[in-house]
């Protein structure tokens, strides 16, 4: 008894237990799902999942299966960010503890529920159940934000290294209470029409009706929460990620306050569909990214320089090759940084090369181009964000010497050709006629399905390696019992 | 001693090195390979009249069937919608009907030929200034392109000919106004988005024209293993229209997939082109899933749309009245 006891205390009362829950039921859902579709449906794998599993698959039932399937998933990512937060930063005990405690049982309830409805029949049941799990994390949220409340004079800062105001009010906290708060708020652009459905309210995929020139405010509600809940995603990494690495400095103290504003704004920009402002919600919207997406720029020149200094400071006079090796000498700590720089290739490069050259070239193609540009580019700021979670992972496990190159410059190298892969598939139709471009079609597909393969066998070798750990008395899961992620803060 | 002990160590990582396949680079070395043989492989040009298997479906093209007046269940969340009787075409029109069409359109003045494109005049759309629209001007719009090297409709300088083996295929490369104006000729029309959609569903409930579930040998699709399909090389290509009607060709044996009017063809094998024209959007609307696509978009309510101006292998139209 005491054997699961103790595990059970570790898989669900500390922060890296919880994160290693949430990955394993990321990746399980991910292995699995991913088969029903794309080059897994074309071998016949999908057939062979749907009667293995014994799923329910109703053809008219897609898009609210495809929902589900990615609100589970995205609760879990949300789950792992606010355990990161709340190990990360400081707060009282009891809001951690009840924030990671709703939250995880929040993101399990939505999962299971909800692709037991969607997947496995249609028990109501499960479909409230679901909604509940939803309304645990929105709960969780709210709490996350009383905790981070930064004019706590508790939280406020002195040091000249990190950003804060005349009164010691701590820029960084707020910035990651901004975001807290927007998130929430933003939560119920999707919750609203959801309450509706049924009465006034159908499912429908986003990138289906993007070229409609009439729309329903309840479909702009879902179009705007869908874009700013993944870019609030990707905010929060980008905040945990800086102060995983300790970000401070001037550049710290520029970057903090463009978040915030940039985070605001981005916010006000995309509620503004909803109201009579949607003519120039675009516009605030620009306006908002670009501070956000300079933050991230200046954590990216802070850590680079930050790395080549480390790296070389026994060396008198380094060269470019001495720096070079130095930047790239640990994946983990270069890899998320570089992976938000690969970001503007794959994801934002790709969104204003669409909005800049819109009518003349995208309105073009027939809608099903269109569409894959769209989900192409938000499935990929999606994986990149995994990766930068599976980064941090890897350095929280405390992955040494090889066995950290390895995993690190897999995680890399492996996402990056699958993602390149899918940002020429998306732009195809730029340099190659329908006709003429299965070859290409397939070489891309090769290199997606490797780099996506090898990456989740990565993933499925960490956690069978953790759940082998996991029956040894005295595993690696003893040391991380007790282990706070402020205690690894870098130096 | 020490020295020794460092050379022992030096070989024991070395030897261990060598075992390693990851830590030699072989195995980088024969990744790198791979990829690049796989982006060599991606630029081999494609055979766009490689030998195509000939088939007679024994479905008529020309045989129209008539839809009955009534409510019928329209979209994916099953709206209750209305039409009128008519009458619209058992398939899609075909490269020979659509080359005959050339043959006499030309003659009549109906349509001429303009540099590299057959050209046909279209009276225009009213214009409402709408973000993203386009404004369709009364004009010479085109109707196919002549030069592209997926064009099956072929022209000698005289007249216009089916491409050998892509006779009973259906018409493709062809603009909506192409669509438009073979229709229009002979005072038909293209049918209107519900009405399309009532004439591949009838008035149950079902996704597929052939009932609740699809398989590889009801329709032609993206990956179907179809016989006029290799994905290794040229990839997905149309089919003789009327081909999936529970014939067998050869070893290929196809399910009967008549729509329960007894149309062919309302998913997969081409997009087809809707007359529907909506205000505020320069944008046709296509429907039916094509060759190109996965079974997911050949369900009976998806929509593609495209400017009237697009032309595609995977496009083609069929008429109503």
């Amino acid at each position: 008894m005491q054997f699961v006891k103790d595990r059970f205390k570790y898989l669900f009362n500390s922060t890296k237990g919880l994160i290693l829950v949430a990955i394993a039921m990321v990746g399980i859902v991910t292995a699995i799902w991913g088969m029903l579709s794309g080059p897994m449906a074309e071998l016949g794998v999908r057939e062979v999942v749907i009667k293995t599993l014994g799923m329910d698959i109703v053809q008219s039932e897609r898009e609210g299966r495809i929902i589900i399937l990615y609100h589970s998933i995205a609760m879990a990512i949300i789950a792992i960010e606010t355990y990161m937060i709340t190990s990360l930063l400081k707060m009282k005990p009891f809001f951690k503890t009840a924030i990671n405690a709703i939250i995880t049982v929040g993101y399990i309830v939505t999962m299971i529920f909800g692709m037991g409805f969607a997947y496995f029949g249609h028990n109501w049941a499960f479909h409230g159940l679901y909604i509940f799990g939803l309304s645990l994390i929105f709960f969780a949220g709210v709490m996350l934000i009383i905790a981070l409340w930064p004019w706590n004079r508790e939280y406020h800062v002195t040091d000249k290294d990190y950003a804060h105001t005349k009164s010691g009010l701590d820029l960084e906290r707020t910035a990651f209470f901004a975001t807290a708060v927007t998130t929430v708020i933003s939560a119920l652009f999707g919750a609203v029409p959801g309450s509706y459905y049924g009465h006034g309210f159908e499912t429908f995929l986003a990138e289906n009706i993007i070229r409609y020139p009439e729309k329903t405010v309840m479909e702009y509600s879902v179009i705007g929460h869908l874009h700013i809940m993944l870019a609030l995603i990707g905010i929060m990494i980008t905040l945990i990620v800086g102060r995983w690495l300790n970000f401070k400095g001037i550049l710290h103290k520029i970057a903090m306050p463009l978040m915030i504003l940039g985070t605001i704004v981005l916010n006000l920009g995309v509620w503004g569909v909803v109201t009579p402002l949607e003519p120039v919600a675009h516009m605030i919207i620009y306006v908002g990214a670009t501070p956000s997406m300079l933050a991230a720029l200046f954590l990216l020149i802070w850590d680079w320089n930050k790395l080549i200094k480390d790296g070389t400071a026994h060396l008198k006079k380094p060269n470019f090759l001495q720096k070079f090796g130095a930047l790239v000498r640990d994946p983990l700590k270069f890899g998320p940084t570089w992976q938000m720089l690969f970001m503007n290739f794959t994801t934002s490069g790709i969104g204003i090369f669409m909005a800049i050259k819109l009518d003349e070239i995208f309105r073009v193609w027939p809608a099903r181009e269109e569409r894959i540009e769209l989900t192409g580019h938000w499935h990929a700021l999606s994986a990149i964000i995994a990766t930068i979670i599976l980064m941090y992972y890897g350095d929280m496990l405390g992955l040494k010497g090889k066995i950290r190159q390895l995993y690190g410059w897999s995680i890399i190298v492996l996402s990056d050709i699958a993602l390149a892969a899918v940002t020429i598939f998306e732009m195809k139709r730029l340099f190659i006629s329908e006709a003429e471009q299965q070859p290409l079609v397939n070489g891309l597909m090769y290199a997606i399905d490797f780099g996506l393969g090898m990456l989740l066998t990565l993933l499925a070798v960490v956690m069978v390696w953790r759940l082998i750990d996991l029956f040894k008395p005295k595993g690696r899961w003893t040391e991380e019992v007790n282990h706070e992620l402020a205690q690894e803060v870098m130096k | 001693m020490k020295r020794s002990m460092n050379i022992m160590s030096l070989r024991g990582a070395a030897k261990r090195r060598r075992s390693n396949p990851l830590l030699s680079g072989r195995l980088p070395r024969a990744m790198a390979l791979a990829m690049t043989l796989v982006l060599l492989a991606s630029c081999a040009p494609v055979d766009l009249n490689a030998p195509l298997p000939t088939h007679d479906t024994g479905i008529d093209p020309s045989i129209w069937v008539r839809i009955p007046a009534g409510e019928f269940y329209f979209g994916q969340h099953e709206d209750i919608e209305f039409t009128d009787a008519y009458e619209i075409m058992t398939t899609d029109v075909t490269v020979d009907q659509y080359a005959s069409f050339l043959n006499v359109a030309l003659a009549n003045d109906y349509v001429k030929i303009d540099s590299d494109q057959i050209v046909g005049f279209y009276p225009g759309d009213e214009f409402h200034g709408i973000k993203h629209e386009e404004e369709i001007k009364a004009g010479d719009w085109i109707f196919i392109p002549l030069n592209d090297p997926s064009q099956r409709v072929k022209f000698d300088g005289e007249k216009f000919v089916a491409q050998a083996g892509y006779e009973n295929h259906p018409m493709t490369m062809v603009t909506w106004f192409g669509a438009w104006g073979y229709c229009g000729y002979y005072d038909e029309r293209l049918p209107t988005e519900i009405e399309w959609e009532k004439a591949a569903r009838g008035t149950d409930e079902r996704p597929f024209p052939w009932g609740d579930e699809i398989l590889r040998e009801n329709a032609n699709f993206y990956s179907s293993r179809d016989p006029f399909e290799d994905m290794s090389s040229f990839g997905s290509r149309t089919s003789p229209v009327g081909f999936y009607n529970g014939q067998k060709y050869g070893d290929y044996q196809t399910l009967d997939s008549a729509s329960p009017y007894g149309l062919y063809d309302m998913s997969g094998n081409v997009w087809q082109w809707t007359g529907s024209v909506y205000e505020g959007m320069h944008y046709r609307f296509l429907r039916g899933g094509s060759k190109d696509t996965y079974d997911m978009d050949l369900r009976i309510w998806v929509r593609n749309n495209a400017t009237p101006t697009y032309v595609s292998p995977g496009a083609g139209f069929r008429c109503a009245r």
